[in-house]
């Protein structure tokens, strides 16, 4: 408990952007095997240190298998929501989920040198508490913090619906299931919120046995991964409206909503069109009539490639999908990034009219069949995968690897774990700085990156930018 | 010290603590600064402002009546003043040693002011710090009335109860009025998170000052 507020939590969007930029990034390192321990590495990203682009730190954990995902902070800006009357949390904890093994750990990070493990949570304990397993996307909200999970009870995960529990922010005791009337959701994957407007947005992936041994292409082809986002009431805990972007939209993967809270809009990535390989953005918003709505506002067309330069999997298609698997929108709201993993490309789009959005830059790096080397010429496993941005939207970070088995079905040649980063230009623009780049310890790759004192994919502000 | 300065000291604390709670974030004039920025027009936050007394004063007289209406027992007088004065210590001890935040709080709607600051003032004690202070001014109202007929003293205190809750929300929401308009208008969102202390501590303890005013003032005092 501070006396003052965590001095990294801001009022607006706009005076995160103004704080002094980050020194650190926390990566995460996972094993895809599970021969090794998963960790968390603290990657020096201070411009001028002797140790820039170093991996200076790692916190590695006890236990195998665990394959560490997506993870998030014990406390943000959303602290200072003026419900709460209590901004005195710190900014200083990890918390880092098994996606395998449902084993949560909490870091602590104050000190990013010495970072190490504050507590564990076991699987039996999360699953007895919530009847959920394969916990993922970490925010802090009202009551405490959100963790969405991708599978129900049961030993594959399919007893029962996916859904969010709630932890508390102090104890990290879980608290226990978040949904009183969950609709039509049945699956799980990313979920944000507007917290003064009270409105959360969930997405969906697939149900555990679709994706923990591999991308299932029957299952794909026949439609049968998630294609809706659902709107809830965030404090009634009730899900809204469901909507179905239609059952080619095969996995409607991460929401962005826009970070000012007086905006009533956001995006969401689309992996693939099964009709014809495209990766597509949604735009959503709420209509004067408090009706949700959406539209396809970007495609991105495949690549045609001979079937003998192609993985088993996509040679019948004869064409490189673009596979959009992550996008994150900058704290003004102006650019949206979008990852095409399967390419070997990230996206810069203008989206400040967000139902028309501009390519604004574009960036090539690694990719199926093509394998773009990184302007210091060194090699790029897989494509580019979690982006981060910083919180001035200066430069935006990004890693390699989408999800251990299907790294393995879309690129069984490549191995390794990478992190890069890219400067943004005055006026937009995309260029890899030849500096940057992190070769992760053989053996592990590298998935969601967080920057010290925040970034643009953690926190929830609760005041407009003016 | 005679009863008149007695009962100015005391109508000038029931304005203190408005004071105090009003500078407090947790009594809610950071709703009021996004209320207005979130609705972008000004005049969002005299009403937001308003929203907020209005379940401050609930809060407030839902204390204060009860034992208004008690103090038509004038030969317990002491001993509700004690009770009274041991319930305040007690809510302070026990916000010193529970340190978490009422979790309920956050599952108001943030379009519901009224009722979140009517919440708030209940779960932090807010209208009990006002309880030993109010008690004090109509003791002294009691001992002027003499044995008057105990429905005459009951329909004093309740009008005492009203008077110090109104005096009270009044000073709370001019106190956190300006801070909010400052905060609004000059200082700008950088200054809501460093003007935002931590003063869970200091509202604790002050319960518990309170609460040992209103012992001394009921066994030794008065």
């Amino acid at each position: 408990m501070n006396l003052r507020p965590d001095p990294t939590f801001h009022a607006s969007p706009k005076l995160a952007m103004q704080a002094p930029v980050e020194n650190y990034a926390f990566t995460v390192m996972l094993s895809p095997d599970g021969s090794q321990s998963d960790g968390i590495a603290v990657v020096d990203v201070k411009p001028g240190s002797e140790t820039y682009g170093q991996i200076v730190h790692q916190v590695i954990v006890p236990n195998k298998g665990d394959e560490f995902h997506h993870f998030g902070w014990n406390a943000c800006s959303s602290s200072l929501s003026p419900l709460t009357g209590h901004a005195f949390l710190e900014r200083r904890y990890l918390i880092v989920p098994g996606i395998r093994s449902s084993r949560i750990y909490v870091i602590d990070v104050k000190e990013p040198l010495k970072a190490k493990i504050h507590k564990t949570i076991e699987p039996e304990e999360l699953f007895a508490k919530t009847g959920y397993s394969r916990p993922h996307t970490i925010h802090c909200g009202p009551e405490g913090i959100y963790v969405s999970c991708l599978g129900g009870g049961g030993e594959d995960g399919t007893d029962g619906p996916p859904g969010i529990f709630i932890m508390d922010c102090e104890t990290f005791e879980i608290i226990g299931q978040y949904e009183m009337d969950r609709g039509k959701q049945d699956k799980h994957y990313d979920f944000w919120w507007n917290l003064p407007q009270d409105y959360m947005v969930s997405s969906e992936w697939g149900l555990p046995p679709q994706f923990e041994n591999g991308i299932v292409p029957e299952d794909l082809l026949s439609n049968k991964y998630g294609h809706s986002i659902h709107f809830w009431n965030l404090r009634a805990r009730k899900n809204i409206q469901t909507m179905d972007f239609g059952e080619n939209y095969q996995m409607a993967l991460e929401i962005r909503p826009a970070h000012d809270p007086t905006k009533s809009y956001g995006f969401c990535g689309v992996v693939v069109d099964t009709t014809n390989l495209q990766g597509a953005i949604f735009t959503w918003w709420r209509d004067d009539d408090g009706v949700w709505q959406s539209k396809k506002t970007i495609t991105i067309d495949p690549r045609p490639e001979k079937p003998e330069n192609l993985p088993p999997l996509l040679q019948g298609f004869e064409a490189v999908p673009p596979l959009v698997t992550d996008i994150d929108l900058s704290l003004d709201d102006k650019y949206l990034y979008v990852a095409c993993w399967g390419l070997g490309e990230m996206h810069q789009y203008d989206v400040s009219d967000p139902m028309n959005p501009v390519l604004a830059g574009k960036v090539e790096l690694g990719g199926i069949a093509r394998g773009t080397k990184h302007p210091n010429g060194k090699d790029f496993a897989f494509g580019p995968q979690m982006v981060e941005i910083s919180r001035d939207g200066k430069r935006v970070y990004w890693t390699n690897s989408l999800y251990s088995t299907w790294d393995d079905q879309f690129y069984p040649d490549d191995e390794g774990g990478q992190m890069v980063m890219a400067d943004v230009g005055e006026n937009g623009g995309l260029t890899l700085n030849k500096d940057f780049y992190v070769d992760f310890p053989k053996g592990l790759r590298s998935h969601q990156i967080r920057l010290e004192g925040g970034d643009c994919s953690t926190d929830s502000f609760c005041y407009p930018s003016v | 010290m005679g009863d008149m300065t007695t009962v100015t000291a005391l109508w000038w604390a029931v304005i203190f603590s408005g004071l105090y709670h009003g500078i407090n974030p947790g009594m809610g004039w950071p709703l009021a600064v996004s209320a207005a920025l979130m609705e972008r027009k000004h005049s969002a936050m005299p009403k937001a402002l308003a929203m907020l007394a209005v379940g401050h004063f609930l809060a407030m007289i839902g204390i204060l009546l009860p034992f208004s209406l008690m103090t038509v027992l004038i030969q317990w007088e002491v001993e509700i003043r004690v009770v009274a004065g041991l319930l305040v210590i007690a809510m302070g001890i026990y916000l010193l040693i529970n340190r978490r935040h009422p979790r309920f709080l956050a599952r108001v709607h943030p379009a519901r002011l009224a009722l979140w600051s009517f919440l708030a003032a209940m779960a932090h004690g807010a209208g009990l710090m006002l309880l030993p202070i109010f008690l004090g001014i109509c003791a002294i109202g009691a001992d002027e009335t003499g044995h008057a007929a105990a429905q005459v003293l009951m329909g004093n205190n309740v009008t005492t109860a009203f008077l110090v809750a109104a005096v009270h929300t009044v000073s709370m929401t001019m106190a956190g009025g300006v801070i909010a308009v400052a905060i609004y208008i000059w200082l700008g969102l950088r200054f809501l998170s460093k003007t935002w202390f931590n003063l869970d501590t200091i509202w604790a303890l002050s319960l518990v000052c309170v609460g040992a005013f209103g012992l001394y003032a009921a066994l030794i005092g008065h």
